[in-house]
C-alpha cells in the first residue's frame, strides 16, 4: 500500500525523523493559511499524488509571497499532473503539502528495502542525492552505499556510521545523521514498511538534516497488524475497478487490451495473459478468482471484468485440481445467465469431471464456446473478437 | 530415488484441527502419505482424522518420531509455527501459508538457516514425490511417477505443466512449488543440485516468474552444475512494471525482474526457455529426443 507524502512524514516524525515544517492543504484556502503559519518565505508548494518524478513534472513550487502562493495552489489543485510513473492520462491533485522552504547545502540518498536475495533489510545510501536513483543504480552501481542488516540484532549504530562517513559527510554531523538513520529504520520495522526512502535526504546551509522527500510503502500482508493505517488509504489514486475487485478479496489488475481473463491463481494468470499475447491479441486484466473459483466469486469477477468497455471477449482458464470441474462450468454458466454476459466467453477447464463440464457448457446455449488446453483456448478467444 | 520426500516421510500436520488442515490431511492420507501426528495448540490429546493431535511440535516429535513438517495455520502465526518446527528438529518443514508478513519470514528464514533445517515456502503447493509422498495442497491424480523434476513459483501453472507432462507420458520425480512471496525458504539453486544428484531424475523443469533474481542465479547454477537438460518458462511477460501480479513477490521493481531478462540470461545460459506456457511438456519430450 502505497501513501502520500505528507502522511509519510508525519509517520516518520513519530519516530524522530526531521522534517522539515509545514502542512497540508486541501483549499487554496488552507494553502493561504498553512504559509501565514509557517510565517517565512520562500515556501514551497508540493503537489500530493503517489507517483515519482513530480518535481520534473510541474509538481513542485517555490511561492516568495502569500499572492505566490494563492497563485499556485489554484494552478495544482485540480490539475493532471504527468510525470513518467502516471503515465501520460495523469493524476489529478487533490493536496498540497505546503513547506518551510530550507538553504539547500548538498543532497543524498537514503532508502531502506528488504533485499530478496539476501533474504533481509538493506539500508542503502548515496551522496548522488535528488537524482532518479534506479538510473544510478543500473549506470554507477557503486555510488550506492549499502549495509545489509542482521534481523536478529536489527541495524547497528556502527553500520549508520559507515554509511555517514561513506557519504562524505563532516565528522560534526556523523552523529546527528546515525540518529537520523537509526530512527529512519526504527519507522520501516515498526511500520512494517517494504520500503522507506528519503530522497532527497538534505543538509542544509545550517547544519541540518531533513528528510526533504519521504517515501513509504507498506507491506500488504502485515496490513492486518496496522489497522490504524486503513484511514491512510487514498482511493482517488486507485484505479476504481481495483477498488471494486478489492473489496470482493479478487486479486484484479486493469490493462489495455481487449481479452478478459479469469484464471484460478497468480501464475497461471500471468502466464494466460502471456499466450493471449502470443495468440496475437493483449489481456485487459489480470484476475485471479481464487482455488474454488466458486460461482459467487465467478459472478463478481464477471461483473469486474465486463465493468470494463474495452473487454471484448472473456477467456476462463481454470485448473480445477481437487476442485470438481463440472461444479466449476455450473457455477461460470449460472453466473453468466445472472450477469446476462453479451460478449463470447470461452472457457477452459481442466482437471476431475472435465467432461461432464464440457456437456454442461455444450447445453447451455449461450455464447460459451469451450477450449482444450491453452494454445486452443487463447486461439479460440483471439478468433472470436476478430 | 526422487528428492526431499519419499515412503520414509513421517509427517505431523500443524494446524491440523482448522479447515485446510483437515480436508488437506484427509487427501494426504488418501494420496498415501503417512501422516503421524497433528499439532493445533491446546487440543492435545485428542485424535483429528485418526491421528494423535499434540499441543506442541517437539511433542509430536518426540512422541511419533516425525521426520517433516506441513504447515496450515493462518498468517499471523505461521512464521512462529516454522520457528517452532525448526525448533523442534524437523529436517523438511513445508509451509502453505499464504500472506506472511515479510518482516516476519526474515526472522523465521534466518532462525531456520541458523538450524541447518530445510523450509519448503511459503505460498506454495508443497511437494510430491508421485506415487510416494505428497505433503501439501496439489492434486495428487493429475501426477505420474516418473524421471522429470519439477520447480516452481506457482501452484495452478505448476498443475498445468504437470498435467501437460503426465499427458504426454512423462511421469515425475519430485515436482516442488517454491512459493510465490519476495522471502522463501528454498530457491531453485539448491534444488537443482539435489535432482543432478537424483539418479531418478532425468530432465528438470523450472517455471519462474517476475521479480527478484533467483532465476538468474539458477540459470548460472545450470550452465556451471548441471549435466541434465533443463527446460524452463517465466510467466508474467506481458505483466506491467511496479504491480504485484497476485503473488507478493511477483513485481518488477526498479525496472528489475522482467521476463524478457529472465529469459535472456536462461536461453545464454544453455536453459531451454518456452515462450508459451502450452509447450512446457512439448519441449521437455523434445529434449529427451522421445
Amino acid at each position: 500500500m502505497k501513501i502520500h507524502e505528507y502522511q509519510a512524514k508525519q509517520l516518520l516524525a513519530k519516530y524522530g525523523v526531521n522534517i522539515p515544517r509545514g502542512f497540508v492543504a486541501h483549499t487554496v484556502q488552507e494553502a493561504l493559511e498553512a504559509a501565514r503559519q509557517l510565517a517565512t518565505f520562500p515556501v514551497v508548494v508540493k503537489a500530493q499524488i503517489h507517483a515519482g518524478g513530480r518535481g520534473k513534472g510541474g509538481g513542485v513550487k517555490l511561492a516568495n509571497s502569500l499572492d505566490e502562493v494563492s497563485e499556485l495552489a489554484s494552478k495544482m489543485l485540480g490539475m493532471k499532473l504527468v510525470t513518467h510513473q502516471t503515465g501520460p492520462a495523469g493524476r489529478e491533485v487533490r493536496a498540497l503539502l505546503i513547506e518551510e522552504g530550507l538553504a539547500i547545502k548538498q543532497e543524498f540518498y537514503l532508502g531502506i528495502v528488504v533485499d530478496r536475495a539476501a533474504s533481509r533489510p538493506v539500508f542503502m545510501a548515496s551522496a548522488a542525492g535528488g537524482m532518479d536513483i534506479e538510473e544510478v543504480a543500473s549506470s554507477r552501481p557503486e555510488a550506492i552505499l549499502k549495509e545489509y542488516v542482521d534481523p536478529t540484532v536489527g541495524f547497528q549504530p556502527f553500520q549508520a556510521r559507515k554509511l555517514a562517513f561513506g557519504l562524505g559527510l563532516p565528522a560534526e554531523l556523523v552523529s546527528q545523521a546515525v540518529r537520523f538513520m537509526l530512527a529512519l529504520y526504527q519507522a520501516f520495522v515498526d511500520m512494517d514498511a517494504s520500503l522507506v526512502e528519503i530522497n532527497p535526504f538534505l543538509l542544509t546551509e545550517d547544519k541540518k538534516l531533513y528528510a526533504l522527500d519521504a517515501k513509504v510503502n507498506f507491506d500488504d500482508n502485515a496490513l492486518f497488524r496496522h489497522k490504524e493505517y486503513a484511514s491512510l488509504r487514498d482511493l482517488n489514486e486507485e484505479e476504481p475497478l481495483e477498488i471494486e475487485a478489492s473489496k470482493f478479496d479478487l486479486n484484479y489488475i486493469k490493462l489495455d487490451g481487449q481479452i478478459g481473463c479469469m484464471v484460478n491463481g497468480a501464475g497461471l494468470a500471468m502466464a494466460t495473459m502471456d499466450i493471449i499475447k502470443l495468440a496475437g491479441a493483449e489481456p485487459a486484466n489480470f484476475l485471479d478468482v481464487g482455488g474454488g473459483a466458486s460461482q459467487e466469486r465467478v459472478e463478481n469477477a464477471f461483473r469486474i471484468l465486463l465493468a470494463d468497455p474495452n473487454v471484448k471477449a472473456v477467456l476462463i482458464n481454470i485448473f480445477g485440481g481437487i476442485v470438481r470441474c463440472d461444479m466449476v462450468a455450473a457455477g461460470v454458466i449460472e453466473a453468466a445467465k445472472k450477469i446476462g454476459v453479451n460478449v463470447p466467453i470461452v472457457v477452459r477447464l481442466e482437471g476431475t469431471n472435465v467432461e461432464a463440464a464440457k456437456e454442461l457448457i455444450r447445453q447451455t446455449g449461450l455464447n460459451v464456446i469451450s477450449a482444450d488446453g491453452m494454445k486452443d483456448a487463447a486461439e479460440k478467444v483471439v478468433a472470436a473478437i476478430r | 530415488m526422487s528428492i526431499l520426500v519419499d515412503r520414509s516421510t513421517r509427517l505431523v500436520v500443524q494446524g491440523i484441527t482448522g479447515k485446510e488442515g483437515t480436508f488437506h490431511t484427509q487427501q494426504m492420507k488418501a494420496y498415501g502419505t503417512n501422516v503421524v501426528a497433528g499439532v493445533t495448540p491446546g487440543k492435545g490429546g485428542i485424535r483429528h482424522e485418526d491421528i494423535p493431535v499434540f499441543n506442541t511440535v517437539a511433542e509430536a516429535v518426540r512422541e511419533t518420531g516425525a521426520n517433516a513438517s506441513v504447515i496450515y495455520v493462518p498468517p499471523a502465526f505461521a512464521a512462529d509455527a516454522i520457528m517452532e518446527a525448526a525448533d523442534a528438529g524437523i529436517p523438511l518443514i513445508v509451509c502453505i501459508t499464504e500472506g506472511i508478513p515479510t518482516l516476519d519470514m526474515v526472522k523465521a528464514y534466518h532462525y531456520v538457516k541458523s538450524r541447518n533445517v530445510r523450509l519448503i515456502g511459503p505460498n506454495c503447493p508443497g511437494v510430491i514425490s508421485p506415487g510416494k509422498c505428497k505433503i501439501g495442497i496439489m492434486p495428487g491424480h493429475i501426477h505420474r511417477e516418473g524421471s522429470i523434476g519439477v520447480i516452481s513459483r506457482s501452484g495452478t501453472l505448476t498443475y498445468e505443466a504437470v498435467d501437460q507432462l503426465t499427458k504426454l507420458g512423462l511421469g515425475q520425480s519430485t515436482c516442488i512449488g517454491i512459493g510465490g512471496d519476495p522471502i522463501v525458504g528454498t530457491l531453485y539453486t539448491e534444488l537443482l543440485e539435489l535432482f543432478e544428484k537424483d539418479e531418478q531424475t532425468e530432465a528438470i523443469v523450472m517455471i519462474g516468474e517476475i521479480g527478484g533474481t533467483a532465476e538468474e542465479a539458477a540459470a548460472e547454477y545450470v550452465r556451471d552444475h548441471l549435466s541434465k537438460p533443463v527446460i524452463g518458462f517465466i510467466a508474467g511477460q506481458t505483466a506491467p512494471p511496479g504491480r504485484r501480479m497476485g503473488h507478493a513477490g511477483a513485481i518488477i521493481a526498479g525496472g528489475k525482474g522482467t521476463a524478457a531478462e529472465k529469459m535472456a540470461r536462461m536461453s545464454a545460459c544453455g536453459i531451454r526457455v518456452v515462450k508459451s506456457p502450452a509447450e512446457i511438456g512439448q519441449t521437455v519430450k523434445e529434449a529427451l529426443n522421445r
